[in-house]
């Protein structure tokens, strides 16, 4: 009973958790630095581990402090959150180890010991979310990768960061206080805070207002988490001024967490026992789905500063997850939590990529990147890679989980061909966008002197192209993500479809 | 008898929050709000949750006004003009207040024995304490054993709140780094109002006293880590303001205050890998001694300094960090 093995689910939360006083005490900034990557890595590892095991079929249960489980807490750890801790613990590796020069261009070494220390606690936040079975337990993790994502976007040497920061808190404090009010009413008629527990408990109550008002409340709080439409509108500023480590993390793993939280409670609490749950569920998503793939795309296509352009972009991307979900089918739930991984991939490498001009350009603005191309060609090209990720191209992961989408949506008859179109607009939409990146970087006229320009350090260059190539892997032999994400959909719709 | 305090309590209490609504002096607002929890900490107390009470009185009514009063004396004391979209605002929040009453309909009488809350793990917390733990007060075993790994979680999002405000605060701009501070003399404090450093003096001892028997207490009474940590911190900061911040850094050093900060999260998460090594799992404090009802009881004690020297130390930072900083 006590092989490492056992203790995973809750080693992956607890390494970065307790290493992260640690950090803050180390005094050079190297061996905070050297500590938070250790730890990072370690979570990612044990993330890998975990993958494996479920994958040979075993389910993690983690009891913390040995109570049994609706009294003390558990941790529980299946296909779908794996897929969720791959992400998260991937992208925070990624950036550290590509982080060291956009991370000193933004923070004074005496500082860098706290930003290193906020790392780990959001690190230890986001994992703690999908390992966790728990409803209140999920809550005091959100509420820890919360506060110290906060931090870190606040951390930049950009001073707009601040207000995009504060309103970033207002509106991630109440969409946690709405999770909180939810998981209140729901403990006051059924008297209990284990997820499972509370699924069966529900049945028998599963009408009165309490119930109905919480799942309205949970589901509202967390789509205000998850930046979906029209709750995004802290989303691109806080992206924007973030420093550009912090958009990778933050970017490839942030809202998706929210959405896997928002999918696990509203499908796996509520789907079985709410009367018509399934038609308001999706009566709810759907339209905004819809709406934020088009809003999305469309500001994407015309926005200048390419951090926002990418942040839009994001908007946009929650929509397909969202669209996927918002079919309850197990078909639409693959293709969602697919898009899950697959966009934190793509938007992870783009922003690597654009960490990676940044090392050497003046701005962040399209026209201020003109030429860059010429200097930075493996920047560049990585860039490209991972648009084409991003748009759908045939051989990119990004195209693996479009073609399940499409393939999801055409089983639901006419409404499926409309969305369908949506889906090809979008995508059109997306070759716009990042032409105009390609354009401007590539083609444009350079604003300022190059002549000093030059390739991005290798160690960023090494990461980006890593994470380019998994784009190109995944899009090639997809049975990793594939096989994870169609368990995940069936685990969230049950036994019977 | 109980009902009619209720009532003029929460009467109080909506007339209060109106009052802090519709104030224009945020000085005013700060100790609306001081009111305002103290009237909850009466509210929760007489709902029987002692322990919350003396949590929103020392961290509402306490710790948090004097965090609102230093950010104002850096800010301005005058709310800036409504913003446009009031109405819009008003909307926003008129529809979940409608709807919590709505949902409130439907709930089970306070008090009520056959309530949900009542018939699922509450009776197993009461029934299984005195055996696995043997002490009095349930709710310190729920929060330090049974659901320890929340209060875990809770002191590393305070942990992680000194953390921001050490981070954001710390960035000065570098021309400004290295003036001396202009806002107020460091040195002096208050003391030259006699009557306050008299009977502040007086007070202080008492204050510390109180907060060490809060932490060693909370096995036996309302009390624990949380609000120990809020008291003693806030005797700390009350001889900070009488005597000037600098006399209250020579008793606890900054660099003191982030091992206190640091210490108290790793003596927590410590005593669950010490667990963990033993045998057990994480936060299984049965193993810690041969009888699992001494472990577990020692295992409260040691996870309850943790907290204790954690909230202790965020709290004298953010403090610090707010009082160190010049007039904006």
């Amino acid at each position: 009973m006590t092989t490492i093995a056992h203790h995973l689910p809750a080693l992956q939360v607890i390494v970065p958790m307790l290493t992260a006083p640690l950090v803050m005490l180390l005094k050079p900034a190297g061996l905070a630095r050297a500590a938070a990557i250790a730890a990072s890595l370690f979570a990612f590892a044990i993330a890998i581990a975990m993958t494996m095991g479920v994958l040979d079929g075993h389910i993690y249960t983690y009891r913390m402090g040995s109570w049994p489980a609706p009294y003390g807490i558990e941790l529980a750890v299946d296909r779908f959150s794996v897929l969720v801790l791959l992400i998260v613990t991937g992208a925070s590796s990624f950036a550290l180890l590509a982080g060291q020069r956009s991370v000193d261009a933004d923070i004074s070494h005496d500082r860098q010991p706290l930003f290193y220390s906020a790392w780990l606690l959001a690190l230890a936040g986001l994992s703690g979310i999908p390992v966790s079975a728990d409803a209140f337990n999920i809550f005091v993790f959100m509420e820890i990768s919360s506060l110290a994502s906060y931090v870190l976007i606040a951390g930049g040497s950009n001073r707009r960061a601040l207000p995009a920061v504060f309103k970033y808190l207002i509106m991630g404090t109440i969409g946690a206080t709405f999770y909180l009010i939810g998981i209140g009413l729901i403990y006051l008629m059924t008297g209990t805070l284990n997820l499972e527990d509370m699924a069966q408990r529900i049945s028998g109550v599963e009408d009165v207002n309490p119930i109905i008002v919480a799942a309205g409340f949970v589901t509202v709080g967390l789509a205000l988490k998850a930046a979906i439409f029209p709750l995004h509108v802290w989303l691109p500023n806080a992206y924007t001024y973030a420093p550009n480590t912090v958009t990778v993390f933050l970017a490839a793993c942030g809202t998706k967490v929210s959405i896997y939280l928002l999918l696990r409670f509203d499908l796996a609490v509520f789907q079985g026992n709410l009367v018509e749950h399934a038609f308001h569920f999706a009566a709810f998503l759907m339209p905004l789905a819809v709406l934020g793939i088009l809003v999305g795309s469309t500001v994407a296509m015309f926005e200048k500063d390419i951090k926002r352009l990418l942040a839009y972009s994001s908007i946009a991307q929650i929509g397909y997850i969202l669209l996927g979900a918002s079919l309850v089918t197990i078909a639409g739930l693959t293709a969602s939590t697919l898009h899950i991984f697959n966009h934190a991939l793509a938007k992870g490498t783009l922003f690597l990529a654009v960490a990676c001009l940044a090392t050497q350009c003046t701005g962040y603005r399209l026209s201020q990147l003109g030429g860059a191309a010429k200097k930075m060609p493996w920047t560049a090209g990585a860039l490209v890679v991972s648009g084409f990720s991003l748009i759908g191209i045939p051989g990119t992961a990004g195209f693996i989980s479009k073609w399940y989408l499409i393939s999801a949506a055409y089983e639901q008859g006419s409404l499926g061909i409309a969305l369908i179109v949506v889906l090809v607009i979008s995508s059109l939409m997306a070759v716009v966008y990042i032409w105009r990146i390609v354009e401007s970087i590539y083609f444009g006229e350079p604003t300022s002197d190059l002549s000093s320009v030059r390739e991005a350090p290798i160690a960023m260059l090494v990461l980006t192209w890593a994470a380019a190539l998994l784009n190109i892997y995944f899009g090639l032999v997809p049975e990793l993500p594939v096989s994870l994400s169609s368990s995940a959909a069936d685990i969230l719709l049950g036994p019977t479809p | 008898m109980i009902v009619l305090f209720g009532i003029f309590l929460l009467t109080l209490l909506v007339i209060t929050a109106l009052a802090i609504v519709r104030n224009d002096s945020l000085y005013a607002a700060v100790i609306l709000n001081g009111i305002f929890s103290l009237l909850m900490a009466a509210s929760f107390f007489l709902l029987d949750a002692a322990d919350v009470a003396l949590t929103e009185a020392a961290i509402g009514a306490g710790i948090s006004t004097v965090l609102f009063l230093g950010a104002l004396a850096l800010t301005g004391e005058l709310e800036k003009s409504p913003t446009k979209h009031r109405l819009l605002g008003t909307a926003v929040v008129a529809i979940p207040t409608l709807l919590i009453i709505f949902a409130f309909f439907d709930i089970p009488q306070f008090g009520a024995s056959d309530a949900p809350v009542h018939q699922h793990v509450g009776p197993w917390y009461i029934e299984k304490t005195p055996e696995f733990i043997d002490i009095p007060n349930a709710v310190t075993a729920v929060l330090g054993s049974f659901r320890g790994y929340d209060t875990l979680g809770e002191v590393f999002v305070v942990f992680t709140a000194g953390i921001g405000v050490l981070f954001l605060l710390s960035a000065r701009p570098l021309a400004r780094r290295n003036e001396p501070f202009v806002a107020r003399d460091p040195h002096k404090g208050l003391r030259h109002y006699l009557v306050p450093r008299v009977v502040g003096r007086f007070l202080i001892p008492f204050i510390f006293l109180f907060g060490l028997y809060v932490q060693f207490h909370g096995e036996y009474g309302p009390g624990g880590g949380f609000q120990a940590g809020a008291i003693v911190a806030a005797s700390l900061i009350l001889y900070s303001l009488l005597e000037g911040e600098r006399r209250c850094l020579v008793v606890i050093p900054s660099g003191a205050l982030r091992w206190l900060v640091a210490g108290g999260a790793l003596l927590y998460g410590g005593v669950g890998v010490v667990g963990m090594l033993l045998g057990g799992n994480f936060l299984d404090y049965n193993v810690l001694a041969s009888d699992p009802v001494k472990g577990q009881q020692m295992g409260i004690i040691l996870i309850e300094l943790g907290v204790g020297l954690t909230v202790t130390g965020v709290l004298l930072s953010v403090y610090h960090a707010f009082a160190g900083r010049g007039k904006l």
